[in-house]
């Protein structure tokens, strides 16, 4: 993939985010940002990258591991909490009635 | 292309389409659980997408599954239990945390693959040649080290273990921050002269950077910081795509980019205060002590519990204006007992959210749903602010600045121009507060010197539970 592409991607992906929040109502502030928060843990896949690449070089592989470790921590987490939030927000409207 | 290829190419394209609706529907109250599943189902698919694609083409050395089951299972054990164990409260610093690590986690992709150029793979994986491989590996190096330091000193602010040191709030700080921000753009240069080793320099200088960013801010603004520091980690994670050259990553990342600076944005308007006075501004505090605003309060009314439930007895109307100060005494579920005895006895009651009510927007949302509060009953500012003068009784508990006056009336004040629930039209307020002290910008509240306003000092769990009894003795909720 030539970088000019790569370059195309990133802007076409940021016109996408830029897109994609327009009105949210204030009580979705904390998880959307918790959500996205857990999305940003995608470097997973370059941290996964590395390690596969690695080809036995062990200090490698352990920087490669740590990184899965916090991009996974970040990912796991972040959309595990989201979850929690939003659950109060769901059961709602079954408790009223 | 081979099938490998292809299975990658229509994985990646799923998982990119799966996260941008994840993302629309986290914008919304009804769809936002789906979404938060979707896009977590997205994160697995992109990561069975990849591995696949390496099983097809050079294949997976056992050594390699070792540390990536090592990996994963230690982050994901820890990610899992941190979101299940951590109170509601703390929700801010969590998320500071989770994104200090993602920021992390780009660093150290960048790092290793500037220290150990890789050999051999499928793709042209010899970094070090072209200068946009440096160049991603710097900026990867550098917003990731920023958003960590970052996100970890803004978290122990939250958390309380840090405070804002004095020297922060002079003029140095800009100093030492341009200091740093020169140092790790020489660092920059210098790697792309071929000097591998200021690698650890730009480390050292970006994450002390985002340390020197972070510390001046006031707890306030954390909310705002935190929302920035989560779209760095979204540029982080963009720039470590272009360095592993995974076009998913560079979209992924690009998209949390920007969806954050745009909610940052949303956020800063809410307070009524720009980026810029957030990053450079420091902490209001520290503005109030250089004007005049402080000052002593001169005309304090302190009342009784029982005061208090009796005025609400007879009371049409009841808004209550919840702060952090309920959240941290937990209080939310006896508040919600309280105001279920009102309710009873045919009293109209409602929650004004300020914006920034709590640490975090939406934080005082979530906490009261936590309680069962129905969601009608939560009323924004906008909304519930012409309703003020129609209101027989209002509890402030455990809020603040989001209810001083000051910010309409005090053009000199530090609050000056930022929306506030107007309290004070109510026939009566009662302020629940466990001393004077001042709230979180430490500013003198006007609102506590006004003659329809009553204190009642007390931690907010407590008095709460005080009332509850009261109001029981008056017969109040008992049909």
């Amino acid at each position: 993939m030539s970088f000019i592409s790569l370059l195309w991607v990133l802007l076409l992906g940021s016109l996408l985010g830029l897109e994609l929040i327009g009105k949210v109502p204030p009580t979705l502030h904390t998880p959307l940002m918790s959500g996205a928060n857990a999305i940003s843990g995608i470097t997973m896949l370059a941290a996964l990258t590395l390690i596969v690449k690695a080809e036995g070089n062990v200090p490698l592989l352990i920087i490669g591991s740590v990184s899965l470790g916090f991009a996974l921590f970040n990912v796991v987490g972040g959309f595990f909490v989201t979850d929690r939030m939003l659950a109060m927000f769901s059961r709602k409207p079954s408790n009223k009635k | 292309m081979n099938l490998p290829v292809i299975i990658k190419f229509v994985i990646d394209l799923l998982a990119v389409l799966l996260l941008a609706l994840g993302i629309k529907g986290l914008s919304k109250v009804k769809s936002a659980r789906d979404a938060n599943r979707l896009a977590a189902f997205a994160m697995s698919l992109s990561v069975v997408g990849l591995l696949a694609y390496y099983l097809g083409t050079s294949g997976i050395a056992i050594q390699s599954w070792i540390w990536i089951i090592i990996g994963s299972i230690i982050g994901s054990l820890f990610g899992a239990i941190l979101a299940k164990k951590v109170p509601m409260t703390s929700m801010p610093e969590t998320v500071a945390l989770f994104n200090g690590c993602g920021g992390m986690s780009s660093l150290l992709v960048a790092l290793g693959v500037a220290i150990f150029p890789i050999s051999g793979g499928q793709e042209n994986f010899d970094f070090f040649k072209s200068l946009i491989n440096e160049v991603s590996i710097s900026v990867s190096i550098f917003v990731g080290a920023i958003t960590f330091t970052g996100s970890i000193v803004a978290m122990a602010k939250l958390q309380g273990w840090l405070s804002t040191p004095g020297w922060t709030q002079s003029k140095v700080r800009h100093f030492v921050n341009i200091v740093f921000a020169v140092a790790s753009l020489v660092a920059f240069f210098d790697l792309i002269n071929g000097n591998t080793s200021s690698i650890w320099l730009l480390v050292i200088v970006s994450s002390l950077l985002g340390i020197g960013v972070t510390l001046p801010i006031g707890g306030a603004d954390m909310p705002v910081v935190i929302s920035l520091l989560n779209s760095y980690s979204g540029i982080a994670a963009a720039a470590a795509g272009f360095v592993v050259d995974s076009q998913l990553l560079i979209v992924a990342g690009a998209m949390v980019g920007a969806a954050g600076l745009i909610l940052t944005q949303v956020m800063c308007k809410g307070m009524n205060r720009s980026l810029v006075s957030v990053l450079f501004g420091g902490s209001l505090s520290a503005q109030s002590t250089a004007s005049s605003g402080s000052g002593e309060y001169t005309n304090i009314t302190s009342c009784s519990v029982e005061e208090c439930a009796l005025t609400l007895e007879a009371a049409n109307k009841v808004i209550i204006v919840p702060g952090y100060g309920l959240a941290v005494a937990q209080a939310q579920h006896t508040l919600r007992e309280v105001t279920k005895k009102l309710e009873q006895n045919g009293i109209e009651v409602v929650y004004a959210i300020h914006p920034v009510a709590g640490r975090m927007p939406g934080h005082m949302n979530v906490l009261l749903a936590e309680a069962d509060v129905p969601y009608e009953q939560l009323k924004e500012m906008d909304v519930v602010n012409p309703d003020f003068p129609a209101t027989d009784v209002v509890l402030v508990l455990g809020a603040n600045d989001v209810v001083n006056p000051q910010a309409k009336n005090d053009s000199s004040s530090p609050l000056y121009g930022m929306p506030v629930l107007d309290v004070q039209e109510a026939r009566t307020v009662f302020v629940i507060k466990r001393g004077m002290s001042a709230g979180y910008s430490g500013i003198k509240n006007d609102l506590f010197d006004l003659p329809n306003t009553s204190m009642v000092f007390g931690d907010a769990k407590k008095v709460l539970n005080d009332l509850i009894g009261e109001l029981k003795d008056l017969g109040v909720g008992e049909k």
